[in-house]
């Protein structure tokens, strides 16, 4: 078993199109070390959310992959069949999205919600489910007491943070995190990141964290790729993307985000 | 981006005093003052649900407040009731929404919507213009006139569709610009230059701006004012160098802590001490107050009210 927990080699993702097909991922190979925080940036339509359904095949026509592999612990996702690929996600793979919060069925109160993926996965009952969700609900920060509650009951920061609870529940090994927080304010978005990077600390699964905010990502990540119109154009160790960057995209990519004039050296907040 | 002296109240162009807005039980705004002025641009920064876009709405007269009065060049527009000026007052004040995709009709070509304000609202200039006035204001926001009048916003990318916005806005000639987060839907790539573009159309047009965004790092780069919001209060307003270099209100050194810094990596078991510092922060920053400190020339804060 080598070091990394996930493996993409030469994987090309197309879309079919009006004419022909259109390949939104080309020829993108990077690997993610066990207990690794791995970040994928670009902007909007470079192919990497298209590269976080494919992980999971979850991509729907008109997208299809056309070649390449991906291996989960040197077992290649691609080759399963369905059967098997569904005892895969959530349990090995998770996922939180960007709209995430709004992925919680608005009917169903939190606690059924957690139910309804422990049971799947684990055969496990009301109480054992219950009591996971309360368990996960405190490695979040939102009182226990609300797992009773219905998703509108809670503001669109807890929504997020209950999705990332559900998908922890399940003790997966690679968590992948398309813009898990682009919707939300800045410190909101702290709040949660700094939890993700504690939980990633103390439970030592993987995570794919997909942004365009390349100063975001240089917070959590201990590796970066940049991808550009599909392709993977820089791949390195977060100090040297950020210090020696050595694609002129990369360079765009870290001054496109207006930084604050000087660094007004805030030691703590209440000072 | 360093102010002059600071204009004085009488060359507002648009003035709050005391802007209350309730909905039901919720204060949206408890009482938000301040002047926009021509030439210059303030930034209202604040969390989703501190009452920015209400401000905004309240401005461009889509909301009326529960309190409080708005004026636009000295004239009391809350105790006139519906004006009768109404119309010349929408072409005086004009706004950029955040959604560049959806604020474009897609069944009209982009000379369709420059050739609609410019009918409606310009009193000089005949039929026969409109095709130079067109090409004069895509070419002012950076379009290139032949190739883009005659696109759908389909084929337009989101940042030439918010380009398009802005020339319609400025197709009016109006004196105030309100833009409502018009970057946070750009590609990242894109946005410094849309921001720079309305920079550059508030200068040319001597334009009063109200630029909102939850982003306080833009309003640094667009705006000689800032005023941070929280819970419908202005916590922290003055000159946006003051106010960056030696923020006071606890919740601004929050919200400029957590903007994203990739030179100050998250370390293992920050999480607690973060979350109860911001927890610590909106409670001490939520009470109502009207007690205000001046700490510099254009500087001030609120003092911290007493909850329950």
């Amino acid at each position: 078993m080598s070091d990394n927990l996930l493996e993409i080699e030469k994987l090309n993702v197309d879309y079919l199109v009006e004419k022909g097909e259109f390949r939104a991922v080309k020829e993108v190979s990077f690997n993610i070390g066990r207990g690794e925080i791995f970040g994928l940036a670009g902007e909007s339509g470079c192919g990497k959310s298209t590269i976080a359904y494919a992980i999971t095949r979850l991509s729907k026509a008109p997208a299809w992959i056309s070649g390449g592999s991906i291996r989960l612990d040197g077992q290649d996702l691609l080759r399963l069949p369905e059967r098997e690929l569904q005892k895969i996600r959530w349990k090995r793979i998770g996922m939180v999205f960007q709209s995430a919060m709004n992925s919680l069925n608005p009917l169903m109160r939190v606690e059924a919600q957690f139910h309804d993926v422990l049971r799947r996965h684990t055969g496990c009952s009301h109480e054992e489910s219950r009591a996971r969700g309360e368990e996960m609900f405190r490695l979040v920060g939102i009182p226990t007491h609300r797992i009773g509650d219905y998703p509108h009951q809670f503001s669109g920061g807890m929504r997020q943070r209950i999705v990332i609870a559900i998908c922890l529940a399940l003790r997966p090994e690679l968590i992948i995190m398309d813009e898990p927080t682009t919707a939300l304010d800045v410190v909101v978005q702290r709040e949660i990141l700094e939890q993700v990077v504690d939980l990633q600390r103390t439970y030592g699964f993987s995570v794919l964290f997909i942004t365009h905010d390349l100063h975001l990502m240089a917070q959590l990540c201990q590796r970066i790729g940049v991808m550009l119109k599909g392709e993977l154009v820089e791949v390195g160790d977060v100090r040297q993307v950020a210090q020696a960057p050595r694609h002129d995209y990369t360079r765009k990519l870290w001054n496109a985000i207006p930084q604050l004039p000087g660094n007004p050296h805030l030691s703590g907040v209440l000072a | 981006m360093k102010a002059e002296a600071n204009p004085v109240v009488a060359d507002a162009v648009i003035r709050l005093e005391d802007i209350k807005r309730n909905f039901g039980p919720v204060h949206a705004l408890k009482g938000v003052s301040f002047s926009l002025f021509p030439g210059r641009a303030l930034a209202l920064v604040g969390e989703s649900g501190c009452g920015k876009t209400t401000c905004a709405r309240i401005i461009a007269r889509l909301d009326k407040p529960t309190g409080g009065r708005l004026f636009f060049r000295g004239q009391d527009l809350t105790a006139r009731g519906e004006a009768k000026d109404e119309h010349q007052y929408r072409r005086e004040v004009q706004m950029v929404f955040q959604d560049p995709f959806s604020s474009l009709n897609p069944a009209f070509t982009v000379s369709h919507h420059l050739a609609r304000p410019l009918q409606l609202h310009r009193q000089s200039g005949s039929r026969a213009d409109l095709p130079e006035e067109i090409a004069r204001l895509l070419a002012s926001v950076g379009l290139e006139p032949d190739v883009t009048r005659q696109k759908f916003p389909h084929e337009l990318s989101g940042g030439q569709r918010q380009r398009v916005n802005i020339a319609r806005a400025l197709a009016v000639a109006p004196s105030v610009l309100v833009a409502d987060e018009p970057t946070s839907m750009l590609d990242v790539s894109i946005r410094k230059d849309i921001l720079d573009l309305l920079a550059k159309v508030k200068r040319e047009n001597e334009l009063a701006m109200l630029y909102i965004t939850h982003d306080i790092a833009t309003a640094a780069h667009v705006a000689e004012e800032i005023v941070v919001m929280f819970a419908g209060q202005m916590v922290e307003w003055g000159d946006t160098d003051a106010v960056l270099s030696d923020p006071r209100h606890p919740y601004t050194r929050l919200l400029l802590s957590a903007v994203p810094d990739g030179s100050r990596p998250f370390v293992t078991g920050g999480s607690a001490r973060f979350l109860e510092q911001a927890e610590k922060v909106r409670s001490l920053s939520r009470p109502e107050s009207t007690v205000v400190e001046q700490v510099g020339s254009n500087h001030f804060i609120r003092a911290l009210g007493v909850s329950g």
